[in-house]
């Protein structure tokens, strides 16, 4: 099978399993605390429950804040499309294009921030002082990885990244990319709003961070929102995954199952920290989060060592 | 010269004629004096005499055994307690709303339960109004503070309450509470009542207490009638309300767990507070225990095999909840949430008069069960324990501790003979008349305080509730300084404070 058509195959197939990893979540979480848990396709069920729904708009809110169901899903499938699901790399690959999958990313969240605040509603706007204070905390982190496996690759594209990672690529870098991958995992936390960063389960919205900010939306706008998180969740769980397994392993077909394997591994990962430990302190998020870029660091410097 | 206060035993009643009566200023400073000596207002509150008002003071006065009651005729003003008693804060304006008589030199003179008073021009318009939560809140003002109104509706199914925090970034500078929302009248409807319907209405001031509040009841009632009781009705009784305390207790550790987003102890203690619940629906057929203690003895008695059955589900519930909690308190990420968060330190718990749980947490020696004992827990020494550090993980060791004790103490009771002979017909209990009864309660919440005053006809002419929320709702705002405003919900949910309980 061409690069290209895996590509494809991979992307459209991200976009329709992005649902579940929230659901394998949620049944890890529910095992660790002895219940049952809800469906393993409930996302889906409540995605289809808010379409069907009408949209309330506050009195006060603008155009902003109806524009940003769109900015929030235009941003993930922007970045969908520059991140490499696997072997087949990114629907759309060029040089530093970390910085347009950044970028992206980074629109989506202005969008969602400038709508909270359009909202007019005190949690909104702490939700979204608080979204701004860790995402500018979360960044380093990711561009330090990502600077790691620009000088394992000696590439330039994400892309390029992982599909210099073979078996023997990553033998050889074996620390720096555990080290590179559990920044992204950290990351990819505080980016999807899960415990010990943020708690998903809550209803109380004077401790939520990214649920406070979308109280005012609703029905399918809202819908379009909760898509566009689980499509960021995945797209940043690609990254940990593709810097932890190595995809270059021969068969096309193995390859995209150690990938959906790894997602799957990733998924239980988060439910099982989820479950072990309680969320932090907000005043103690920015230590996690440098943390994180500590570990990236690490990483650096241990690839900068043996390169 | 201050007053000579009556000494009046926990759950007893005395002749009206028996309570001394002195001026206003004699009233303040026994008041003053006493708290200042270790003592703490049960209860203040006016009572109409004839055309005669009158302020009634009830300060527990565990040295002496008892309860000092004090009262005194008041006109339309009095000089306030508040600016040299803190704990009588609440209290004057309760007094303010009721009556429409005003502390003069009050600092915060705002209505209670927003029920609209009768116009007094002193008194601020708020007090006119009546609609609830219609009153001034105190601002900090600056460019950079803001202001998060939270309620009176909830994103949770919970009571309505507003909340009023005054923020700097995440940090909260004050917060002011406003309750009310739920004011039903539950004394009048008491005082109105006969005790075959009264006893229901107690049950119902604060769901979750319906044990605690029907004890206390039911003592009051006794007290006033010159009723006694079976010792095998008031095992029943003790074996009610602790399984009441065991059941909120771990109701509560769960869910301070899930605050802070622990879920596996939150979900485990979702199912054992259920199974401590239904203990008490194997007693009284309902898992609140409505119906189970009656005035005159209990309404269920437990024979010996149910008896056994209870033991031994305890027992094994007990042993459910040790695990899911020292699973809890063994997690240093949870500890890191609970220490040194929502810090009451002592001194100001004595201040402000907090009760149960709350108060011992922060190293106050109160606990109606071992100062001012009634039935059963005469017979053996209530242990106090004390956790001291008056923190989120304070308040909830404290609550682990006390159901150790409970348990216990529920299973040396079932030892004993539990089998309540059938209780008085309600209808044929007669009050006494012109008699004044108290009777203080260890609720879960902590001391629940009901007293009851009789008119020459044998009926209640005063009935007068104060639920442990009332003494605690303060010591929430107050623990809240300086805190994120994140730790709200843990903070609360560290005090789970009734809100139906306060509004009466």
């Amino acid at each position: 099978m061409s690069q290209t058509i895996l590509s494809i195959v991979m992307f459209i197939l991200s976009l329709a399993l992005c649902p579940l990893l929230p659901g394998i979540v949620n049944r890890v979480k529910a095992k660790f605390a002895g219940r049952t848990g809800q469906p393993l396709l409930q996302k889906y069920y409540d995605l289809g429950k808010l379409i069907r729904k009408d949209v309330v708009y506050s009195t006060t809110a603008t155009w902003i804040f109806r524009a940003c169901p769109v900015a929030v899903l235009g941003g993930a499938l922007a970045a969908a499309a520059l991140t490499p699901f696997g072997r087949g790399g990114a629907l759309v690959s060029f040089q530093g294009d970390f910085l347009i999958w950044a970028g992206a990313l980074t629109l989506a969240r202005l969008f969602m921030i400038l709508a909270a605040l359009d909202a007019g509603s005190a949690f909104t706007g702490m939700g979204a002082s608080r979204e701004t204070w860790f995402a500018v905390l979360a960044e380093p982190a990711i561009f330090l990885a990502m600077a790691a496996l620009a000088v394992i690759s000696h590439e330039f594209s994400m892309t390029g990244f992982f599909l210099a990672l073979t078996p023997e690529a990553t033998s050889r870098h074996f620390m720096a990319l555990l080290f590179a991958a559990l920044a992204l995992f950290v990351v990819s936390l505080a980016e999807n709003a899960r415990i010990p960063v943020d708690d998903p389960t809550t209803h109380l919205e004077l401790t939520m961070i990214h649920e406070a900010m979308l109280l005012d939306h609703s029905g399918p706008d809202l819908a379009i929102i909760e898509y566009g998180a689980a499509l960021k969740l995945w797209v940043m769980a690609s990254l940990a995954v593709g810097a932890a397994v190595p995809v270059n392993i021969g068969s096309w077909w193995l390859d995209a199952g150690c990938f959906l394997v790894g997602l799957l591994v990733f998924a239980v990962l988060l439910g099982v920290v989820e479950s072990v430990m309680a969320r932090l302190k907000l005043n103690r998020v920015p230590q996690f989060l440098v943390g994180a870029a500590v570990l990236a660091a690490i990483s650096v410097i241990l690839v900068a060592r043996s390169a | 010269m201050s007053l000579q206060a009556a000494l009046v035993a926990n759950g007893t009643a005395v002749p009206l004629a028996d309570i001394p009566e002195g001026s206003v200023p004699q009233l303040r400073s026994l008041i003053l004096e006493k708290v200042a000596g270790g003592s703490h207002l049960a209860s203040f509150f006016p009572f109409a005499d004839g055309p005669r008002t009158m302020l009634v003071a009830v300060l527990t006065n565990p040295e002496e055994g008892g309860l000092a009651v004090g009262m005194a005729e008041v006109g339309d003003s009095y000089t306030s307690l508040t600016p040299e008693c803190a704990e009588a804060h609440l209290f004057e304006r309760e007094i303010a709303e009721n009556c429409g008589i005003v502390p003069r030199g009050h600092p915060w003179l705002k209505p209670v339960r927003f029920t609209g008073t009768p116009a007094d021009d002193r008194l601020p318009a708020s007090f006119r109004d009546g609609r609830i939560g219609a009153m001034d809140f105190f601002r900090v003002e600056g460019e950079e503070i803001h202001e998060v109104a939270v309620g009176p509706v909830h994103a949770g199914v919970i009571e309505p309450g507003h909340f009023r925090f005054q923020c700097h970034g995440e940090e909260v500078i004050h917060l002011e509470i406003s309750l009310g929302y739920q004011h039903r009248g539950a004394e009048a409807m008491i005082r109105s009542a006969p005790v075959r319907r009264g006893r229901y209405i107690a049950e119902t001031v604060a769901g979750d207490t319906s044990c605690g509040h029907g004890l206390a009841y039911a003592m009051t009632v006794e007290a006033l009638a010159g009723l006694g009781v079976a010792d095998s009705a008031d095992r029943v009784r003790a074996v009610g309300l602790e399984l009441e305390r065991i059941a909120n207790h771990t109701g509560d550790l769960g869910a301070l767990s899930g605050d802070v987003g622990f879920l596996p102890t939150a979900s485990y203690c979702g199912r054992l507070r259920g199974d401590i619940l239904n203990l008490t629906a194997l007693i009284a057929g309902n898992r609140f225990g409505r119906g189970l203690i009656v005035p005159g003895g209990v309404g269920y008695p437990i024979d010996s095999a149910m008896a056994g059955t209870i033991r031994e589900r305890l027992a094994v519930a007990w042993k459910d909840i040790r695990g899911a909690v020292d699973l809890l308190f063994r997690r240093p990420s949870v500890m890191a949430r609970f220490e040194e968060t929502g810090t009451v330190p002592r001194h100001t718990a004595d201040h402000l008069g907090l009760v149960g749980p709350a108060a011992r947490a922060s190293g106050l020696e109160v606990d109606v069960r071992h100062e001012l004992p009634t039935g059963v827990y005469r017979r053996e020494e209530f242990p106090l324990e004390l956790q001291g550090g008056g923190d989120v993980l304070a308040r909830a060791r404290q609550r682990y501790v006390e159901m150790a004790t409970s348990v216990g103490f529920i299973d040396r009771l079932l030892q004993e003979n539990c089998a309540a002979p059938r209780p008085v017909n309600p209808d044929d209990i007669v009050l006494r008349p012109d008699h004044f009864a108290v009777s203080l309660v260890e609720g879960w919440r902590g001391q629940v305080c009901h007293v009851g005053i009789t008119g020459g006809d044998g009926r209640l002419h005063a009935y007068k509730i104060v639920d442990p929320s009332f003494h605690n709702w303060t010591g929430l705002a107050m623990a809240l300084r300086g805190q994120l405003i994140s730790d709200f919900p843990l903070c609360n949910k560290s005090f789970n404070l009734s809100y139906c309980g306060f509004d009466l």
